[in-house]
Formats: structure tokens, C-alpha cells, sequence
């Protein structure tokens, strides 16, 4: 798709969405919808439905700049084609769960695909945001440049608040080149085997830009230079392995997923964690991505149990299907206390996305 | 114009006697180091904006959190507002002391607590040097990438509080880019754990929201960092120009040309010739512009690059591309650019550094743009900046000692600044808004923003104990500055202290 295509898509919505924010109250709170493809991730949340989509399109884009600022509604994939025509990417890999996912509610979700220890999240590529406050008038923070430390960063703190602060009606973006040459390799070993070649390889600089075990394999993808990936293809070894195994992995949509009816849970653990050790739960069930710093856990496990092991790794796991108690592993009692503070100074209606990350606000 | 707190437009502040205050605070916390006297106050009245300076009431001097800790409880408790200091080289007041606040100094939390190599993370304590980081990694062949040229002296905490960049930001990020987990104490006293050592946390990410927040939501103690491993190889390529609007357009060229630089710096001719009269970095005196451009990685693909950026830098219209020959030669460029704001110093008095930012096409005109103010406020300015990110040196050479010449370089400074936000920029990219440019913030955003953030700092320290008058303008103060350049746009009798 071309530049032009994306314009000519856009379409601005703004007078519509900061009416339906603006008649909003403690009694009718909103609540916010992007692609709903993600709509099943955190707490069920009750509310007059708002929709971003009809807010969309690319409204600058200089690759020279590295800089992109898109409407949220605008889909994801079409930003990214976009960004492909002139060579570029979104370095944290995006999942889209589905054709209408938006920038929005990538945004508003802060998930990262397999380039996130390498490359950084979705927050790291936050230059600036507008958002709809609780009276639905706009605000700008950060700004359309690469480096801005005016003000506090409300941005990034937007990012992953799943659209609890306020409803993000456009976004700028940091955007990179794509690498030149890339490899992906598929080498069979134990998880444990896999785990002490990613500390290995840690130390060193490679061209590493995705690591994922599974199924006895640790599967690589190398990217940089045509000089680099191929030495460090030669001196990894491995088979060669479909690139399409990335998406699939990103998408969650590897056979792994659709295993059984069991609960999915996110574990995110430091690097270099050792293998998980859970009653009743086979370590080499899992699937670790991220170099392993984002396991999947498919298994019916106690969440408190889970969570105990997880933290005292210094982790935390959410679960990602529908219908759990607590998604989200809880906050400490200090840390609660200063998200409902924030909470309270920037929603005092409690409008946005009630209870979407927790039982309490 | 002068910065100092000015409680008609900040806000009135609490008038406490010195002895009751070094009477409850010793009492809570009794082998608390607490200065009192003049002569102790004295070297910690400014930060790195020297020309304001204000003594202290007292200057705490903590070595462990539970003295942080009674220090805060206590006052607090009195009412009496907190300043924290890391190591005091912030270029923006930051760290600008009160008269009737304490000002907490985290130089004495100097520890690195732990290095895990194969986790590639340090712990450290606030008062860590920048530089002292790395040092201790590179046994491991691992580094800590941010390093700003005061990376020799600044502190980590401070690093921290003001979202610190470097030359190498562009490729490597921000310090908000490789901060995991801070353990920070509020103003009530409590702990808390921000962030983890995973890649991220439940909630909010009131980590983002701690970087670069100036000391005003809370005092970090403790710090986690992400190391990187060393680059196998670093390679710098210095292009001279004879035309600065062409060094400007270079940089645009290099990464249209697909390649991000490990650090891509500018120099202009005033800032080469201070440099090269310093350090003897081997820098061109004639040129009118150099590009500093450094290609780190893999061996085989920085030889790949560099053979890329020449060709682009001969288009660009380069008179001269040298690659550096050795590692000894690399780092001698490097050490003219690191020494470029002491260098400018040893040529005039005294001189004030701007920290704008810009969309890099802008270059040229912004550039254009300082160059005719200059003249019209009769004062020299030495360009060095980091041009891979459009984040503007300009140093302003002034003598304060010539009546009025600090408050013109102030308004010269003040219309550089605005010239950025006209651009499309930013006030500041890295050194932080602090007292400095707290009148300039009511031109980056309207009164609604600057409530937000007021709202956001409501959140931590609803009393606004913490660094008052720092970072965001009141309303009033907004209402006042924005009055005056309604009137006339440009400051009437900039030869005037104001307020
Ligand atoms: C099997 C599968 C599982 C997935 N699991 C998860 C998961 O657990 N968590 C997850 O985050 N993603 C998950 N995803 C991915 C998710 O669909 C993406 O994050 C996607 O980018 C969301 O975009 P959307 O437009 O569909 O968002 P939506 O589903 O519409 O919204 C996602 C969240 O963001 C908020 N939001 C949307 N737009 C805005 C806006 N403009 N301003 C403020 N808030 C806004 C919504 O209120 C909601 O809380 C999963 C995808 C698949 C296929
Ligand atoms: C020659 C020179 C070159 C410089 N080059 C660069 C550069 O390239 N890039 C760059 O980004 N900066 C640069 N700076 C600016 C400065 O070094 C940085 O802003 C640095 O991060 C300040 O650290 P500090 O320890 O000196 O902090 P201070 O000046 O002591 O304090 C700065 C701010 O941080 C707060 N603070 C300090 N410690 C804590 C803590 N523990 N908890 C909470 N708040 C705290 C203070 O309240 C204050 O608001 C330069 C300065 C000089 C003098």
C-alpha cells in the first residue's frame, strides 16, 4: 500500500470521540474500543462502548525523521505497510490478533512481539501522544521529536495503561530501517541447554534479534549486516527455519496455543532465570520467547501458586484468557496506593475503562 | 531574567527557624551529617547553572536509607521542603538549593551493590558516577550505554531524574531506555519498588514516569541498569564541511541512507577551533562544520557501513572524510567533542548552554536562525550538538561580569528555545527543564497540560514538598510570562531583572 492509499484512508473523528468522553460520568463511564481484538485481555469492563476506528490515518510520516504520528484507529497492518514501502519497521513487533487491530490498542495494550529484548517495547518507541482527558479536550505530551524531557513523560506512562488514564487519539512514533539480511535457525537442545546458550550468547555482541524455545528446538533469528548474520549463521549452526515461525509466534497462533481449552498465562521473568519448577506442570511444556525474559504457560495451575513462584523469580504472569479473577499479578500495597492516586488525579469520574486492570479502580 | 523562586508566582513556601529544623531533624535521626554552617553551605549553593546561587538551610548528607527515610518523615511533618542533589553537574537548576528547604545530597550512596554478568544488569546506589558503571562492567566485556559528557562526574541518581542522554543515544537510547528497576522513597517516607529486573511490570509504568522527573515525585535510592556487551569494534568517520547548512543536510543523508550511527555529532567552526585550542583532537580549524559520525558492531559489517557513509558523505559536499586510524586516534575525536563545553569556557568568560530539540530537517534553518540571532543580541555562539537526534548545543559566550550581559544571554537563549518549539521541538532534550526554563515550558504547553502534570505531581507529593518550583510553572507564573509576550514578542528591557 502506498503513502497515498493511507491518506486516503484517513478520516478524523476527534469532535465525535471528545463528545462521547465529554458526556461521560461516574454513572456512565466509557469504555474504549480499538480493533476489540484484544478486548478479551484484562477484566471485563462495563460501559457506553467508544470507538476509535473512524480516527484514523497517518497524518506525517518522514522516514528521514524516523518519526511517524498516526491516528489511534488507524489499523496496525496498515501502518506497517506504510512503513515497509520505505524500508522501515516497527522495531517491537506489534502482535495483531486480527486484521482490525489499531494503533490504539496496541498502544493501550503495550505488547511487544519476539524483537522486544533487543529492540525494546512499544513504550521505548513512544516519542508523544495526544490524549482525550476526562472532559474529553485534547492534550499533546512528549512532542514529534526523538529526544524531549519537558514535562513529566505521560506519554510512555499511557502506554500499557489499557486506556485507564485517558483515550489516545494519535501517536508518534520512532520507526527504524529494517536490517539488511536476515536468518532464522532452528538448533534441537533442552530447554536447560537452550537457557545456558542465551547466557553465552548474551555477553556478546550478535546479531540476535529473536530467540524462542519450544518443542526441544531453540529457535534463532539473526539480523544486521550481510557480513554479520552470515558469520554468526555459520558459527550458530542449526537448520534453517521459516521465518514464518516469527509471526505465528508473535500472533500466537503456533499449534502450541491451540493445545487444549487450558488457561494461557504470560510469565515475564528476568534474564537469565533458570527453569521454572511448578507443581504438577512439566517444564518442557512451556514455550519460552524473548530469550526467554516471556514464557507460556498452557496448564489449568493455581494462580496464587504460580504467582508465588513467579515473583520470588522477580517475574509477574498474567493470564490471557478470558473469564480469570485476577489477570494481572497484584500490586504491593505502596505501589497500589500511587496507581490509585494517579488514577484519581487524572480520571476523578472513574470514566475511562473502569476496572479493566483492577477489581479496585 | 532571574529564576530564582519567586513566591508572588510559585507559591508561598513555609518559613521554618534553622536551629528547630537542625534540632528535629538531628533528633530523628541522630548521626545524620547535617551542615548549618555558612562555610559548609557554600559549594553546594548552585549545580552546573552557576550564575544562580542560593544557600541551603541545611544540607543533609545521608548514608543510609533509614536517615533518608526520618530525614523525610521529619519534614514533612514540618512542612519544610526537600531539594535532592546527586552530584550537582545538572545544567538546568535542578538542583538549585531554597533558603527555607533542605537540600538532600545522595553523593555518600556511591556503591555498586551488585554486578550479574550473565543477567548483563548492575545494581547501584543514587550516588554512583556514570562512568563508574561501566568501568566496573568492562571486566565482563559488558558497558552501560548512556554516557553523557559529564559522564566522568554526574551521578546515576541524577542521570535518572533528568532522563540523561549521550552521544550514543540514538542507536542506544535514552537512560528511560535502559533503567529496569529503581527503588524509590516518598515523601512520606515509604519504599517502593518501581519497574523489575523482567522487561516489564504490572500496572503503570510509573517507571517511564520517574525518568527524567527532576526530584519532584520522589527520591531514588537505588537503581537497576541494563549492560549491554561491548561493540566488537568501533570505527569514527570526521567529515569536514565548508558549509554548516551542508553538514546539516549530511546527517539527514546517512540515515535516509538506511544507517543508524552509534553517535553522530556536529560541531560548527567556533566550537572546533575551541576544541581543537583544548584538546588538540586533530580536528580541521578551518572547516566550517565537522560531523563526528561513529559506526560500532560487528567487524565485517561497520567496515560494510563505513564504506556507505564516505560515499554519502562525498555527495553531501564533504571537503575532507577521515577515518579515524586507531583506537588512539578515535578516542582523541572523541575527547574534542566530550571537552567541547569546558573548551568554549576557556574561550570566554563564561557561557550558557542550550539544550534544544529539533526535527533533524530543520537543522539548517534552525542554525540559520541562531546565527542571526546572535547578531542581533551582539553575543557569540558556539555550536556542538548532537545532530543524530536534532538535540541542539548552542553555548552562548557572555561575560557576567559586563553589566546586563547575563540577562541578554538569557533572552538570546530564551529565542533560541523558542525558535526550537517553532521548529516543531522541544525546550529540552536531555538536560532538563529545573528552574532554568520553567518560563519557557508556558510556550511548549498550554495551561490544560500544565495542569495534567501538576495533577500528576498532586499524585506523589500533593503537599509539593518535593523540589518546589522546579520543572512545570505555576499557572500564575505562565499567566505572567505569557502576558509579556503577548505584549510585544520579544521581552521588553531584557537588561531588566525580572520579577
Ligand atoms: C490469541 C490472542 C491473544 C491475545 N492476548 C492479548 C492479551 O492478553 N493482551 C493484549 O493486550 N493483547 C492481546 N492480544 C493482542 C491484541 O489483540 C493486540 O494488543 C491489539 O493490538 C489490540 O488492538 P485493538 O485495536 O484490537 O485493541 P482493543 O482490543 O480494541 O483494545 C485493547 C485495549 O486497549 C484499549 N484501547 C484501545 N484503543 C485505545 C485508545 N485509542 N486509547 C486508549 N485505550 C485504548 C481498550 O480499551 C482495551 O483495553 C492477543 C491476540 C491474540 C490473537
Ligand atoms: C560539561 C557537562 C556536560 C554535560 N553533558 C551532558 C550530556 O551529554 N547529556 C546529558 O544528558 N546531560 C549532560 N550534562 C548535564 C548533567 O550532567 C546531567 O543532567 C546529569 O544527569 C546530572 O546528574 P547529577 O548527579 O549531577 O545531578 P544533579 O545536578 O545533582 O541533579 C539533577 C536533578 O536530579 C535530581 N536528583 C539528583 N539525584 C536524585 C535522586 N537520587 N533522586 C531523585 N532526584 C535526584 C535533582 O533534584 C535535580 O533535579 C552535562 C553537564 C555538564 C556540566
Amino acid at each position: 500500500m502506498s503513502n497515498n492509499d493511507v491518506f486516503c484512508s484517513a478520516a478524523d473523528s476527534l469532535p465525535a470521540l471528545s463528545e462521547a468522553v465529554a458526556a461521560a460520568s461516574s454513572a456512565h463511564p466509557i469504555r474504549i474500543e480499538g480493533g476489540g481484538t484484544k478486548s478479551f485481555y484484562g477484566r471485563p469492563v462495563e460501559g457506553t462502548p467508544v470507538s476509535t476506528r473512524e480516527h484514523r490515518g497517518i497524518t506525517s510520516y518522514d522516514p528521514v525523521e524516523l518519526i511517524v504520528s498516526v491516528r489511534a484507529g488507524t489499523p496496525i497492518a496498515e501502518l506497517e505497510d506504510a512503513l515497509a514501502d520505505q524500508g522501515q519497521m516497527l522495531p517491537f513487533e506489534p502482535p495483531h490478533f486480527g486484521s482490525n487491530a489499531t494503533v490504539g490498542g496496541t498502544i493501550a495494550t503495550g505488547l511487544s512481539g519476539p524483537r522486544r529484548p533487543w529492540a525494546g517495547s512499544v513504550r521505548d518507541f513512544v516519542l508523544g501522544l495526544r490524549v482525550l482527558d476526562h472532559q474529553g479536550r485534547e492534550q499533546r505530551f512528549g512532542g514529534e521529536v526523538m529526544k524531549n524531557v519537558a514535562g513529566y513523560d505521560l506519554s510512555r506512562l499511557m502506554v500499557g495503561a489499557q486506556g485507564t488514564l485517558g483515550l489516545i487519539t494519535e501517536v508518534t512514533l520512532k520507526v527504524l530501517p529494517k536490517a539488511t539480511a536476515s536468518a532464522s535457525l532452528r538448533l534441537e537442545m533442552s530447554q536447560q541447554d537452550a537457557l545456558q546458550r542465551l547466557a553465552e550468547w548474551g555477553r556478546k555482541p550478535l546479531p540476535l534479534s529473536a530467540a524462542a524455545w519450544h518443542a526441544g528446538a531453540l529457535h534463532v533469528r539473526l539480523e544486521g549486516g550481510e557480513s554479520s548474520v552470515k558469520a554468526t549463521a555459520s558459527m550458530i549452526g542449526g537448520d534453517t527455519l521459516e521465518p514464518g515461525f516469527w509471526s505465528e509466534l508473535k500472533e500466537l497462533s503456533l499449534p502450541f496455543f491451540a493445545a487444549s481449552d487450558a488457561p494461557l498465562w504470560r510469565i515475564s521473568l528476568p534474564t537469565n532465570s533458570a527453569m521454572l519448577k511448578l507443581d504438577g506442570v512439566a517444564p518442557d511444556t512451556l514455550l519460552l520467547d524473548w530469550g526467554g525474559n516471556q514464557r507460556w504457560l498452557k496448564g489449568a495451575v493455581d494462580a496464587h501458586e504460580l504467582r508465588a513462584v513467579v515473583q520470588r523469580a522477580g517475574g509477574h504472569a498474567s493470564c490471557f484468557t478470558p473469564g480469570a479473577a485476577e489477570p494481572f499479578t497484584p500490586l504491593s500495597p505502596v505501589v497500589a496506593k500511587y496507581h490509585e492516586q494517579v488514577k484519581r488525579q487524572l480520571d476523578p469520574d472513574a470514566i475511562f475503562n473502569p476496572r479493566r486492570l483492577y477489581p479496585d479502580w | 531574567m532571574n529564576i530564582l523562586y519567586d513566591e508572588r508566582l510559585d507559591g508561598a513556601l513555609p518559613r521554618r527557624d534553622r536551629q528547630e529544623v537542625l534540632a528535629e531533624l538531628s533528633r530523628v535521626a541522630p548521626d545524620l551529617t547535617l551542615l548549618h554552617r555558612e562555610e559548609d553551605l557554600r559549594p553546594f549553593e548552585c549545580d552546573g547553572l552557576s550564575a544562580y546561587r542560593v544557600l541551603p538551610m541545611l544540607v543533609a548528607l545521608p548514608e543510609r536509607l533509614d536517615q533518608v527515610e526520618a530525614l523525610l518523615k521529619q519534614c514533612r511533618a514540618l512542612g519544610v521542603p526537600v531539594v535532592t542533589r546527586g552530584a550537582g553537574t545538572g545544567l538546568s537548576g535542578g538542583a538549585l538549593p531554597l533558603e527555607q528547604g533542605v537540600l538532600l545530597v545522595m553523593s555518600r550512596f556511591n556503591r555498586i551493590l551488585d554486578i550479574d554478568a550473565d543477567a548483563r544488569v548492575a545494581r547501584v546506589q543514587p550516588g554512583v558516577r556514570n562512568l563508574a558503571i561501566s568501568e566496573a562492567a568492562s571486566p565482563f566485556g559488558l558497558y552501560y550505554a548512556p554516557d553523557p559528557s559529564s559522564q566522568i562526574a554526574c551521578s546515576i541518581g541524577g542521570n535518572v531524574a533528568e532522563n540523561a542522554g549521550g552521544v550514543h543515544c540514538l542507536k542506544y537510547g535514552l537512560t528511560v531506555h535502559n533503567v529496569l528497576k529503581l527503588e524509590v522513597m516518598t515523601i512520606e517516607g515509604e519504599r517502593m519498588t518501581i519497574g523489575s529486573e523482567a522487561l516489564d511490570s504490572p500496572g503503570f509504568d510509573l517507571l517511564a514516569l520517574m525518568m527524567g522527573s527532576e526530584g519532584m515525585l520522589g527520591v531514588v535510592t537505588e537503581i537497576t541498569v541494563k549492560l549491554l556487551p561491548k561493540p566488537e569494534t568501533a570505527k569514527v568517520l570526521m567529515a569536514s564541511f565548508d558549509d554548516v547548512e551542508k553538514a546539516g543536510a549530511a546527517v539527514g543523508d546517512i540515515i535516509a541512507a538506511g544507517i543508524i550511527p552509534g553517535g553522530l555529532e556536529m560541531m560548527d567552526n567556533l566550537a572546533i577551533r575551541a576544541a581543537e585550542d583544548f584538546i588538540r583532537a586533530g580536528y580541521p580549524v578551518d572547516a566550517e562544520a565537522i560531523l563526528l559520525c561513529e559506526l560500532d558492531g560487528v567487524e565485517a559489517d561497520v567496515d560494510d557501513d563505513i564504506e556507505t557513509v564516505r560515499g554519502v558523505l562525498a555527495k553531501a559536499g564533504a571537503s575532507d572524510v577521515q577515518l579515524a586510524r586507531d583506537e588512539t586516534e578515535r578516542a582523541k575525536f572523541w575527547a574534542g567533542r566530550k571537552n567541547a563545553f569546558p573548551a568554549v569556557g576557556r574561550m570566554s568568560p563564561d557561557y550558557y548552554c542550550m539544550d534544544g530539540t529539533i526535527p533533524r530537517r530543520e537543522l539548517p534553518r534552525v542554525l540559520m536562525g541562531i546565527s542571526d540571532l546572535s547578531q542581533q543580541y551582539g553575543l557569540k555562539v558556539a555550536n556542538v550538538f548532537h545532530a543524530g537526534d536534532g538535540n541542539m548545543h548552542p553555548l552562548i559566550l557572555f561575560d557576567a561580569n559586563r553589566e546586563g550581559e547575563l540577562a541578554t544571554a538569557e533572552a538570546l537563549g530564551g529565542k533560541i528555545l523558542e525558535l526550537c518549539v517553532e521548529a516543531g521541538g522541544s525546550i529540552t532534550g536531555e538536560h532538563g527543564v529545573g528552574r532554568e526554563k520553567i518560563n519557557q515550558m508556558c510556550a511548549q504547553f498550554d495551561s490544560l497540560e500544565i495542569s495534567t502534570f501538576h495533577a500528576v505531581k498532586a499524585a506523589f507529593d500533593p503537599d509539593g514538598l518535593l523540589n518546589p518550583g522546579k520543572n512545570i510553572p505555576t499557572l500564575a507564573r505562565c499567566a505572567e510570562f505569557g502576558a509579556m509576550h503577548v505584549h510585544n514578542n520579544e521581552l521588553p528591557h531584557p537588561e531588566l531583572p525580572r520579577f
